[in-house]
């Protein structure tokens, strides 16, 4: 039976306290380690579709009479339509309709950040569209950009108000210190870029909308266009079959799904608006900049007494402010922490959660400056971490729902082991070392999510759910958690998603948090089928009940009786067993996160300030995992977008308009394959058994965090150079080499090789 | 009218001058297995194989392809490096997969046995945000099975 909870939120570090509607979750954990299918590498159930190309994105979505759009984006980073006459573009070839500033949400007369839309044109072709767009006569009053973070929160200008936190006593915590190492960061605004741009295609059906679009949240888009479009929630039908990557970038509305429906309306046509990749590059969402102040004390045997930093993040005209002291509150047992976080609102393109937001950026600066800490010391930075573990939850003490991060560190010893061997293979200009860097981040996910299994006569089940697979492989998690509890090999599931018009509730694909919401209703309506399943077995074969199992596609008897499946449900004719499930509600009391270290080799040719990455060792704690082949996927997938995050990716800004500079794939340098290194990963797969009836956590944003603290770290272990800024360009080494120089001709001491 | 030989099959087509042969796939052929994802030549989405040679699709116009045989990602779906591919997981979102598997066809058809570097060099043309590439790498070395 349903009840209503009090309980806490979570959606990727932000907690609120809501009522929630859960279902109680009676179901035995599985024991640890592989099932008949869970625990064991699957390929993909849509890997063929996709490598075919026959999978269909949103931008392959052709419908009758289907139109084309363009938008006209301001090129100021602030400005006001002083005139507009949008007569010519309604006039030229292949024009439908044309909408000007006011008329849509989002489209609006005075813009605040580059990209910002004035007006957008629907016509037969996309290139009729944008020919049209030249022809809108508009005149701007260019206005006076704020562009900097630190004038902004000077002058007031934020995104919600600063974020203070403190435990214990900050400035005592200093005082007892043996070393205190206080430092600075900045980390570089970062794109997403997915490969498949925002798009969608709208269609009115009747008074109903059908909106084709690559989402990372179906519901969340359904509840957001029906409010700004003022329809009932059901007339609005929310399609995402494949989707071609988002990373945080896709999780809500934006005002090019506004504009293609009230294009569609008004040409009583479907219409397609899709970005180009240089608008997705200045409006398509980004990992907001950073400047951090982040201060490390401890005792002489390395115990901390102190952390501290201030964090100034810019956010962009819209946003939110990313939990960027998470790291420094949450990942080690210290009695004395203070933060403060500032979001500066400027006039620059919004930020949007990228892959662990906040933690990513946060932990960059906190990995970094421990490691200085505890070369100051002269204690190993490995047992610095062990010395500092967190039994539990340092905020308020709740002991953490399961934490492995011990084990993780265990595992960590021989890598670490290693650096006496790579650091005594450099030679005059190539300087070797090992760095590591430790992570936690979120990814319990939680009520509500519901799901449905369907088994025909035929003996074959499907899950039915409206959520979204955004390339992850949560559709193969699916049906593997659903094949395992109604024992049926895995080639005997199938799995429908990406439709909010047929399939429940599904929860958003952000935060690490699809497996873990959605698996355990997933496991949850395949146990309810399999319990009916039972119940006519019992009755046709006459046995009882609890005598019943369900396993390798047969119906087996304790007595040893076996029976194949479709003996009883060939019985339902063409009819179906379907099979409810809903996610129960996560452990009151207690802390769910997730936790990893890694660690990385390193060559650096102190010459050019090259560096070299060799190896990334990549071991983390996310509970039980479903699909070993996919998990890896996920770590390395991580590791390398950490890779671009570290050395190539970086969108520039013009410091004096505000502008993006870096608006194509040539400027706006991703990791190619020519770029990985080895990536070990390893995970511990270990059940989380107070969590769900399941035991995983989420694991899409653990593998990004702790990265480019890691390569930092060992280039600070070959060189004795303190990098400090992201991304780490070849003037960053040399510049932090200088810096180091320096300070051995001063004689004071330099991190190389001190453990 | 022009023609354009695709997979096998002779199609004629009617574009303006200046049409792309990504967009006369997509939008007259109804190919949509090859991808747009940069639409300006920088990302190995929309490759497509002219005679055997790997090409970008949405920066060469279809008026230029003249005799060559087009080779899509239809033409090669029982190729071996797809089973490959999926085995070994190298692929995510999908959406730049069509893209890696041709340019791989064009590379193991050259090169049945290519190195890491080679590997290395001939595909850091096809980006993969995912982040699939040691996937791939995998995938193209094993893909005699």
């Amino acid at each position: 039976m349903a009840r209503l909870i009090r309980s806490e939120k979570e959606v990727e570090g932000r907690y609120e306290e809501v009522w929630t509607l859960v279902e109680e979750d009676a179901l035995d954990q599985w024991s640890a380690g592989p099932g008949a299918v869970v625990g064991r590498d699957a390929p993909r159930l849509d890997g063929y579709e996709k490598a075919r190309g026959e999978a269909r994105y949103t931008g392959d979505i052709k419908l009758s009479g289907m139109l084309e759009s363009a938008l006209l984006r301001s090129p100021y980073a602030r400005a006001r339509v002083a005139k507009i006459d949008l007569a010519a573009a309604a006039a030229a070839p292949g024009v439908f309709a044309v909408i000007g500033p006011g008329e849509v949400w989002g489209v609006d007369e005075e813009v605040h950040f580059e990209g910002g839309a004035v007006a957008g044109i629907a016509a037969e072709t996309l290139a009729q569209a944008r020919a049209a767009v030249e022809l809108i006569e508009i005149e701007w009053e260019e206005l006076e950009p704020l562009l900097d973070a630190d004038e902004a929160v000077k002058r007031g200008s934020t995104i919600q108000d600063s974020r203070s936190y403190e435990r214990g006593d900050y400035e005592q915590g200093l005082a007892q210190a043996e070393a205190v190492v206080e430092a600075e960061y900045t980390t570089q605004t970062l794109n997403h870029n997915p490969l498949e741009t925002h798009q969608c295609v709208c269609e009115w059906r009747g008074d109903s909308l059908d909106v084709y679009v690559s989402t990372q949240y179906i519901w969340g888009l359904r509840r957001d266009l029906a409010e700004k479009l003022d329809l009932p929630q059901d007339k609005v039908r929310v399609i995402c079959e494949f989707m071609g990557g988002g990373f945080g970038a896709k999780n809500g509305i934006g005002n090019y799904l506004l504009l293609a429906a009230e294009l569609a309306k008004r040409t009583r046509r479907p219409v397609r608006c899709a970005l180009s990749r240089r608008e997705e590059n200045v409006v398509g969402g980004n990992r907001n900049a950073t400047r951090q102040r982040v201060t490390a004390a401890a005792r002489a045997d390395g115990t901390l007494t102190a952390l501290g930093g201030e964090y100034t993040c810019a956010l962009g005209w819209e946003g939110w402010l990313p939990p960027t002291a998470g790291p420094v509150q949450l990942l080690y047992a210290c009695e004395n922490v203070k933060t403060v976080e500032h979001g500066a609102k400027l006039n620059i393109p919004p930020m949007a959660a990228f892959r662990a937001p906040g933690f990513v950026e946060g932990t960059w600066s906190l990995e970094c400056v421990l490691d200085k800490l505890a070369a100051q010391l002269g204690v190993d930075p490995l047992e610095l971490r062990k010395l500092n573990y967190a039994h539990a939850d340092t905020m308020d003490g709740r002991p953490f729902s399961s934490k492995n991060l011990m084990e993780c560190y265990r595992r960590a010893e021989p890598h670490w082991e290693r650096r006496h061997e790579v650091r005594a293979r450099s030679d005059e200009i190539w300087k070797r070392g090992i760095g590591m860097a430790s992570q936690s981040w979120y990814g319990g996910g939680g009520p509500p999510s519901y799901a449905w299994v369907r088994l025909g006569s035929d003996g074959r089940a499907n899950v039915v759910t409206a959520m979204q697979d955004i390339g992850t492989g949560t559709r193969t998690a699916m049906a593997m958690i659903a094949a395992e509890e109604l024992g049926l090999p895995l080639d005997r599931v199938e799995v429908q998603i990406g439709d909010s018009a047929r399939g429940p509730f599904a929860s958003i694909s952000g935060g690490s948090s699809t497996l873990p919401s959605m698996g355990p209703a997933v496991r949850s309506a395949a146990a309810d089928a399999a319990r009916q399943v039972v119940e006519l077995a019992a009755q046709r074969f006459e046995r009882e009940e609890g005598t019943l199992a369900l396993q390798g596609g047969n119906i087996v008897c304790s007595d040893g009786g076996s029976w194949p499946l479709e003996e009883i449900t060939a019985l339902l004719d063409d009819g179906q067993i379907l099979g409810k499930g809903a996610r129960g509600p996560n452990p009151a009391g207690m802390r769910v996160l997730t936790f990893g270290i890694q660690l990385a080799e390193v060559a650096v040719d102190v010459g050019t300030g090259e560096v070299r990455v060799e190896k990334i060792v990549a071991i983390h704690d996310v509970g039980r995992v479903i699909n070993p082949l996919g998990a890896r996927s996920q770590i390395e997938g991580g590791v390398i977008q950490a890779l671009g995050h570290t050395f190539s990716e970086h969108r520039l800004d013009d410091p004096r308009t505000g502008t993006v500079l870096t608006k194509t794939l040539d400027a706006y340098k991703l990791p190619t394959i020519a770029d990985v290194p080895e990536i070990v990963c390893d995970l511990v797969d270990e059940p989380d058994t107070h969590l769900t009836n399941l035991g995983s956590k989420g694991l899409g944003e653990p593998p990004i965090v702790p990265t480019a603290a890691a390569i930092a770290n060992a280039i600070r272990d070959a060189t004795g150079a303190d990098v400090t800024s992201l991304p780490i360009t070849r003037e960053e080494i040399l510049r932090a080499l200088r810096e180091a120089d320096a300070k051995t001709k001063r004689k004071e001491p330099v991190a190389a090789g001190t453990s | 009218m022009p023609s354009l030989r695709v997979n096998g099959h002779d199609h004629t087509f009617d574009a303006p001058v200046g049409q792309t042969l990504a967009e006369t796939l997509r939008d007259d052929l109804g190919l949509t297995g090859t991808k747009i994802a940069c639409g300006e030549g920088h990302c190995g989405a929309c490759t497509v194989q002219l005679d055997g040679i790997p090409v970008l699709s949405c920066i060469t116009l279809v008026h230029t392809v003249g005799e060559r045989e087009v080779t899509t990602i239809e033409g090669l779906k029982d190729h071996p490096l797809v089973d490959a591919f999926v085995r070994t997981d190298a692929l995510q979102c999908g959406f730049c997969t069509p893209g890696q598997i041709v340019s791989a066809a064009a590379l193991v058809a050259s090169s049945p046995s290519p190195s890491s570097d080679e590997i290395k060099h001939r595909m850091a043309g096809n980006l993969c945000r995912c982040g699939t590439y040691p996937r791939i790498e995998e995938a193209i070395s094993s893909w005699q099975g």
